[in-house]
């Protein structure tokens, strides 16, 4: 049984104007523990499909279950990260990380111990009581993602949150992330544009094309690759064949939609 | 190496120095202008170069204040103005807030009161003042409506835009945690808007005062504003000049504390 099910989706944007279809009839399963990968050009719909799995937008058609229980009764599940860090300036890093917490409601003090053990883990004891501005950004992202965790939800979406860093931090933080989730043996759902980030990190690669966004093709990362730390699988053998397969794959889209 | 370091720090007093000595310098030529004025006014008051009848004085205004001082006059109607203006700048601040607010939590509303809210923003507010002292009757209350209405509507319109402006994804954010709309507000949208919202704070305390002092025109019988309306008739430009110095001064001075209280804020968030 699947852990997260995504059936017949398809989402419309309406404006005065006209309409688009951002999505049409996806349908996904995803096992728990597991980590997927959306992969495909702009204006695919990926974004908007994650924002659909948050519950942040209701689709025009289709339903999502966890569980096999629908998304409204599961929204403690989830956590849901950004291509920034949107942490709140004019809170000190604890505070932001306890934003969660505060929300749903629950026991502040038992809580504050859990926000500070997570950033001890992130390697972020010494910024507790600083404010965003005064970390760097792969600090941010950190802290973005223990404000992600401290709720302790079962499913993560991650919406491309490295895009905004320099490389050399992206790779860390890549490798960071992966080892933590397997400890904590959450299902993710990474949304990416990189082909490389998306086999370094995921168990298996949805690739989607645009207008109307749809599922092009499912990849399976080799077993080899998936075992290894994102920055050594970059190195296989493996993760080359698939990075020329899936980038094959892009181009052959791209004339597709150039000749349609 | 050493001899460096001194030199560098050499460097840097000699920039702090400079900071100073101009600052100082600025303070100087305020100092000048303030002594000039009020030197020139009194010369050309006492050699009738000016009719000292309409223009008055600065000795007459400073006798005139050290007899108010005195006989407590001069407390009495200050303290009834500054209550009007402060009662109507909270009135019209805090109000204005709290119509943003529904504004902002109903898109709805918004698109309805929009062209009444563009109207009232365009009517000049003072122009209500007969309807408000007729409606309300001749006292305390209209006056500090009069303060009250004059930022009100501005105030909601500025606020509300500073609302709808704060960044999607705080929202986003909160609402992956399954926030409440009021949750939205009260953990990003209003903290994001303080900024703005202190920048009102700065307007309003002005538009209190014109607000206030109109209303006093119109109908009061004690007030700053009445002093000046008062010295009009009875042709006392002495009592009208030491009432308009006694409002710029404490207009100065609550101007002054909007601006401590927006360097507190900010240190505070």
């Amino acid at each position: 049984m699947s852990f997260l099910q995504l059936k017949q989706i398809t989402h419309y944007y309406f404006n005065r104007s006209s309409y688009t279809k951002a999505l049409d009839n996806i349908s996904i399963s995803v096992d728990e523990g597991s980590f997927i990968s959306l992969l495909g050009p702009s204006g695919c719909g990926k974004t908007t499909l994650l924002s659909i799995m948050a519950g942040i937008i209701h689709p025009t058609f289709g339903s999502v279950l966890i569980n096999d229980k629908p998304l409204e009764k599961n929204q403690r599940e989830i956590g849901y990260m950004l291509q920034q860090d949107y942490l709140f300036p004019w809170k000190n890093i604890i505070d932001n990380v306890l934003i969660g917490p505060k929300i749903v409601g629950n026991k502040q003090k038992e809580m504050t111990e859990k926000a500070k053990q997570l950033l001890v883990d992130m390697g972020l004891e010494t910024v507790i009581k600083s404010y965003p501005n005064n970390l760097s950004g792969g600090m941010r992202q950190r802290v973005a993602l223990a404000r992600t965790l401290i709720t302790n939800p079962s499913l993560l979406l991650l919406d491309e949150p490295f895009s905004a860093l320099d490389f050399q931090t992206k790779l860390k933080l890549e490798d960071f992330v992966s080892a933590l989730l397997k400890r904590y043996n959450k299902t993710s759902i990474l949304v990416t544009h990189d082909i490389g980030e998306a086999i370094a990190m995921s168990d298996q690669i949805y690739l989607m094309r645009a207008n109307p966004g749809e599922i092009h093709q499912l990849f399976e990362v080799p077993i080899e690759v998936r075992d290894l730390s994102p920055f050594e699988a970059r190195k296989h053998i493996k993760y080359q064949h698939l990075f020329d397969r899936i980038w094959e794959e892009l181009n052959s889209l791209e004339t597709k939609s150039t000749i349609g | 190496m050493k001899q460096n370091q001194q030199s560098d720090k050499q460097l840097f007093d000699r920039h702090v120095k400079k900071i100073k000595a101009d600052k100082r310098h600025t303070r100087y030529m305020q100092l000048l202008l303030f002594l000039s004025f009020f030197i020139l006014w009194e010369l050309s008051s006492q050699f009738h170069w000016i009719d000292p009848l309409i223009f008055s004085s600065p000795s007459r205004i400073v006798s005139l204040l050290y007899e108010n001082i005195l006989n407590g006059n001069l407390w009495y109607h200050m303290r009834v103005t500054v209550l009007e203006t402060i009662a109507g700048f909270f009135i019209g601040t805090i109000g204005g807030i709290i119509i943003a607010f529904l504004l902002w939590n109903s898109r709805k509303l918004y698109d309805v009161l929009d062209p009444y809210l563009v109207v009232l923003n365009a009517l000049p507010k003072v122009a209500l003042g007969p309807i408000i002292i007729v409606a309300l009757g001749p006292g305390y209350f209209s006056i500090i409506m009069m303060g009250a209405i004059i930022s009100i509507i501005v105030t909601s319109l500025v606020v509300y835009s500073a609302f709808r402006e704060v960044d999607k994804n705080y929202i986003t954010v909160l609402q992956s945690f399954g926030a409440t709309k009021w949750q939205c507000f009260k953990e990003a949208v209003f903290p994001a808007s303080l900024p703005s919202i202190i920048s009102t704070f700065k307007v309003n305390v002005g538009l209190s005062w014109v607000g206030v002092i109109v209303g006093e025109f119109l109908v009061a019988a004690k007030g700053l504003g009445y002093l000046i309306v008062y010295g009009f008739q009875v042709f006392n430009f002495t009592l009208v000049l030491y009432s308009l110095l006694v409002i710029a001064f404490i207009a100065a001075i609550m101007y002054q504390g909007v601006n401590k209280f927006e360097a507190w804020l900010i240190r505070k968030i």
